[in-house]
């Protein structure tokens, strides 16, 4: 792999009538690089995943993976074009049986599979996130991060090559928080490529390579975790200032 | 000439019946497919009260609209409710109530036709011509475009200038953050439905008129009123006004100029390029 | 993945056998029963084609009415100088094309659009068809003679009635099908899995509409004089609109479970009371919203899952697994 991004940002803005969520941003992503995308509440995190992943379009500026500028096509096919997400709110396919959520994700998107094929890696998929011989369970009766861990299966089943995951970890207790830090530490040795949002720190410190961080739609900061955070700006961000 | 003012009339009280169906959608959120039946029962009213007892038509919208407010108030209350509370999303909602108030425009469609059967129905009121820029018209068609006028500026001032009417305009923007600015949310949505429901009734008083009407001609209506909804922005009542002038002016240069029977095809074509190009309404702001 | 597993075997003998047994009531009656039978293998055609498209997308389609006027139409203006067959074929291709240029104009956009727009879209076809017969024919009636009798009409229905459950079984396991349930479940989910929601909707509604368009051509010869107002009668579409729901939509077969009541109830109501046709589709209308939202099927599926639990309550077994 050389060292050009997977994936560039380019001076990217969205706004909503007179709110700009997203302003003039820019940052790359290279490949098997793990980045943190992190901010203050309504910084415009989930406004950025969701210009990249297509469920917005930017007023201006420009999204690139591998060199392909992705942010004037659809969602469906900056999916096929390889990149998969979670959603800050859990949304599992309910009326589809555990499997099916997972077979969702392989048969449309970058890398395609159909029938059995698409099955036994949708079974591999499930024992990898801690789901193995659930297949048939009723997503219903799962528990929330079961639910959390079929969407990464489903958001993993087309082989993508970035992986985008909007508060992944958020809402999980102490224990669930362990085994949600290692899953993603183990698809990160496998040379992934992932966009975090994330307000677990522990998790930011011990996971990420990099971080991107915002403020009221403005990068503030682009670094690594530990320069990143000492920084007055990302403190005051975070704690307020005296004279804000 | 001729065509600007016909259309115009026309265009007036497509406006009422379109105002009392966004207020509904916009507000309740129950896209009532009943509406052109009010409208044709209003109808039925206002021609009944003049020949049984001369009740003029524009005083008998004093009586016509506040019984279909009640008749309105009652439907949403006892069958619309039911399904908004059931409803585990807008989606569900939208489905059960296109179902429930297709049932209501047949129920009271057939009963429609039960009682006064299927034939057109008209009666003779102010019919003498005025003289306006060198061509007559109907006084009745001037006249209930005047009290369409009225009745509109009455509805904007009651929205935009009143406590109340502010309300009901926070409901149709955000019902959770409006309850939480301690509006009540239930109460403003049944308001509005029967709101809606009046304001059609009204619409339909000054119809009967001018114009020929039978018991099934409501869904057409409810249709033109659903497209101008549709144009005009969902809530919007600027809009719903303009496309509702809009709708009369097209449909009567069609009918002129082209085949009085191809009208729907001039609502079908306005309908089309506003889907195509600005499917959020002409004042609409385009919403993520 | 191999062709049948041995349920589906099971399933395709006895539909198998049901449609050999079907095609033999014409040798049985050829009056009141047969042309009974004519309308219900008609309306478990088109709410079968109907529920195709509106069951998994949630999209009500009142354009029933006039994909199956165009397809009424097609042989009505054909009939004399070209053979029946073709006619079928250009009534498919034409209420097909007719369903791709609603599909893309409205599918976008939310379901009320939708609603409104198949609303009157029966409506619209007829204005356009009687102003292009007053202008170009100079009349607006059609004589449609064949020698073609209810049997045969009842027998083409049959074998489109196979057809159409053929159809609906590979799209349901083909790719087209997945991508239809994801959609159902969740638009936002299917755009980031891959899925083109428009392109896949409007598809599915084109052969849906194809169908349709399909059973107004076969009718045709039973209306031997077609003029604009009963071709495009828009009834149709709410009829089968209450027929498909009150089965059910959830299955390929539940709709059929609506179809032969209502067929039946709605003969016996206009044959003994014709004004009070109205009524009856406003009161059915009414009974599904309230006391059958998922149909017939529901009621079934309902009954099922309580049995199934106290046996496995009875035996001990946890319920999670299905």
């Amino acid at each position: 792999m050389n060292s050009a991004p997977l994936l560039s940002v380019e001076k990217v803005r969205k706004a909503f009538g007179g709110l700009v969520a997203v302003n003039d941003v820019d940052f790359t992503v290279k490949q098997s690089e793990l980045i943190g995308l992190i901010g203050p509440n309504g910084s415009g995190k989930t406004t950025m995943m969701n210009l990249i992943s297509g469920a917005l379009k930017p007023t201006s500026g420009t999204v690139r993976l591998a060199g392909e500028v992705i942010s004037d096509m659809p969602a469906h096919r900056i999916a096929q074009r390889g990149v998969a997400r979670t959603f800050q709110l859990v949304r599992i396919l309910p009326s589809l049986s555990a499997i099916e959520n997972v077979i969702a994700g392989a048969v449309f998107g970058h890398v395609r599979a159909w029938g059995d094929d698409a099955y036994r890696e949708a079974e591999v998929l499930l024992e990898r996130v801690g789901l193995g011989g659930r297949g048939n369970v009723p997503t219903g009766s799962m528990t929330y991060i079961d639910q959390k861990r079929l969407e990464l299966a489903r958001a993993l089943a087309s082989n993508p090559r970035l992986l985008l995951l909007d508060e992944w970890l958020a809402g999980l207790n102490p224990s669930e928080l362990k085994i949600g830090i290692e899953l993603i530490r183990d698809l990160r040795e496998d040379g992934r490529t992932i966009i975090m949002v994330e307000h677990v720190m522990d998790a930011i410190r011990s996971l990420c390579d990099r971080c991107v961080v915002m403020s009221s739609g403005v990068k503030i900061a682009d670094g690594s975790v530990h320069d990143v955070l000492s920084q007055p700006e990302v403190v005051s961000a975070y704690l307020g200032t005296e004279d804000a | 000439m001729d065509i600007l003012v016909t259309g115009t009339v026309l265009g007036g009280t497509y406006a009422l019946i379109a105002l009392g169906l966004t207020l509904q959608y916009g507000v309740a959120r129950i896209m009532n497919l009943a509406n052109g039946e009010n409208l044709v029962l209003a109808c039925f009213c206002a021609f009944w009260l003049y020949t049984a007892a001369s009740i003029n038509p524009i005083l008998g919208i004093l009586i016509i609209a506040p019984a279909a407010f009640a008749l309105n108030w009652a439907i949403y209350v006892f069958a619309m409710k039911p399904l908004v509370d059931r409803a585990k999303n807008r989606g569900q909602l939208e489905i059960d109530s296109i179902l429930a108030t297709f049932g209501l425009m047949f129920i009271m469609q057939g009963v429609m036709l039960l009682v006064f059967g299927g034939q057109y129905f008209s009666y003779n009121f102010l019919s003498e011509p005025v003289r306006i820029l060198g061509e007559n018209y109907g006084l009745n068609r001037i006249v209930s475009l005047g009290a369409a006028t009225l009745i509109a500026i009455a509805l904007y001032v009651f929205l935009y200038r009143t406590r109340f009417g502010t309300a009901v305009r926070a409901v149709s923007v955000s019902p959770q953050s409006a309850s939480l600015v301690a509006i009540d949310v239930p109460r403003m949505s049944a308001f509005a439905f029967a709101l809606g429901g009046g304001l059609t009734a009204a619409g339909g008083s000054l119809l009967s008129t001018y114009y020929t009407f039978n018991s099934s001609m409501g869904v057409i209506f409810t249709m033109k009123a659903l497209i101008i909804v549709i144009m005009g922005g969902v809530g919007d009542v600027r809009g719903a006004v303009l496309a509702a002038l809009l709708l009369g002016l097209a449909e009567t240069a069609v009918a002129s100029l082209i085949d009085p029977g191809l009208t729907l095809a001039a609502t079908y074509t306005l309908f089309i390029l506003v889907l195509l190009f600005r499917p959020q309404g002409i004042f609409g702001r385009q919403t993520a | 993945m191999s062709l049948m597993n041995e349920k589906e075997q099971r399933i395709a003998a006895i539909a198998l056998m049901l449609f050999g047994a079907a095609a033999m009531i014409p040798f049985a009656d050829d009056g009141y029963y047969l042309s009974l039978c004519v309308n219900i293998v008609m309306y478990a055609v088109l709410c079968t084609a109907w529920t195709l498209f509106s069951g998994p997308t949630h999209y009500i389609s009142l354009a029933t009415a006039a994909f199956f006027g165009i397809g009424t139409y097609s042989v009505g203006l054909g009939i004399d100088t070209l053979p029946f067959p073709l006619l079928v074929a250009i009534a498919a291709v034409a209420s097909g094309v007719l369903a791709g240029l609603v599909g893309v104009a409205t599918l976008r956009l939310s379901g009320v659009y939708f609603v409104i727009f198949t609303l009157g879209l029966a409506e619209l076809v007829r204005q356009v068809v009687t102003w292009l017969q007053v202008k170009f024919l100079g009349s607006v009636g059609l004589y449609v003679f064949t020698d073609m009798t209810e049997k045969h009409i009842f027998w083409m229905l049959l074998a489109l009635a196979a057809v159409v459950y053929i159809t609906g079984w590979l799209v349901n396991r083909s790719r087209l099908g997945f991508a239809l349930r994801i959609i159902g479940n969740d638009e936002t989910v299917a755009r980031h899995v891959g899925i083109d929601v428009a392109r896949a909707k409007v598809i599915l509604f084109m052969i849906s509409g194809a169908f349709i368009g399909i059973t107004g051509a076969i009718l045709a010869p039973r209306f031997a004089y077609v003029e604009p107002p009963s071709a495009f009668n828009p009834v149709i579409s709410f009829q089968v609109v209450i027929m498909a729901l009150l089965g059910g939509t959830g299955r390929l077969w539940a709709p059929l479970l609506g179809v032969i009541p209502f067929t039946i109830l709605f003969d016996r109501i206009s044959a003994s009371f014709p004004n009070h046709t109205s009524l009856l589709i406003g009161v059915a209308f009414m009974a599904i919203v309230y006391f059958l939202p998922r149909g017939v099927m529901g009621l079934i599926d309902d009954f099922r899952a309580r049995h199934a639990k106290s046996r496995h309550a009875a035996a001990g077994v946890p319920e999670a697994a299905e």
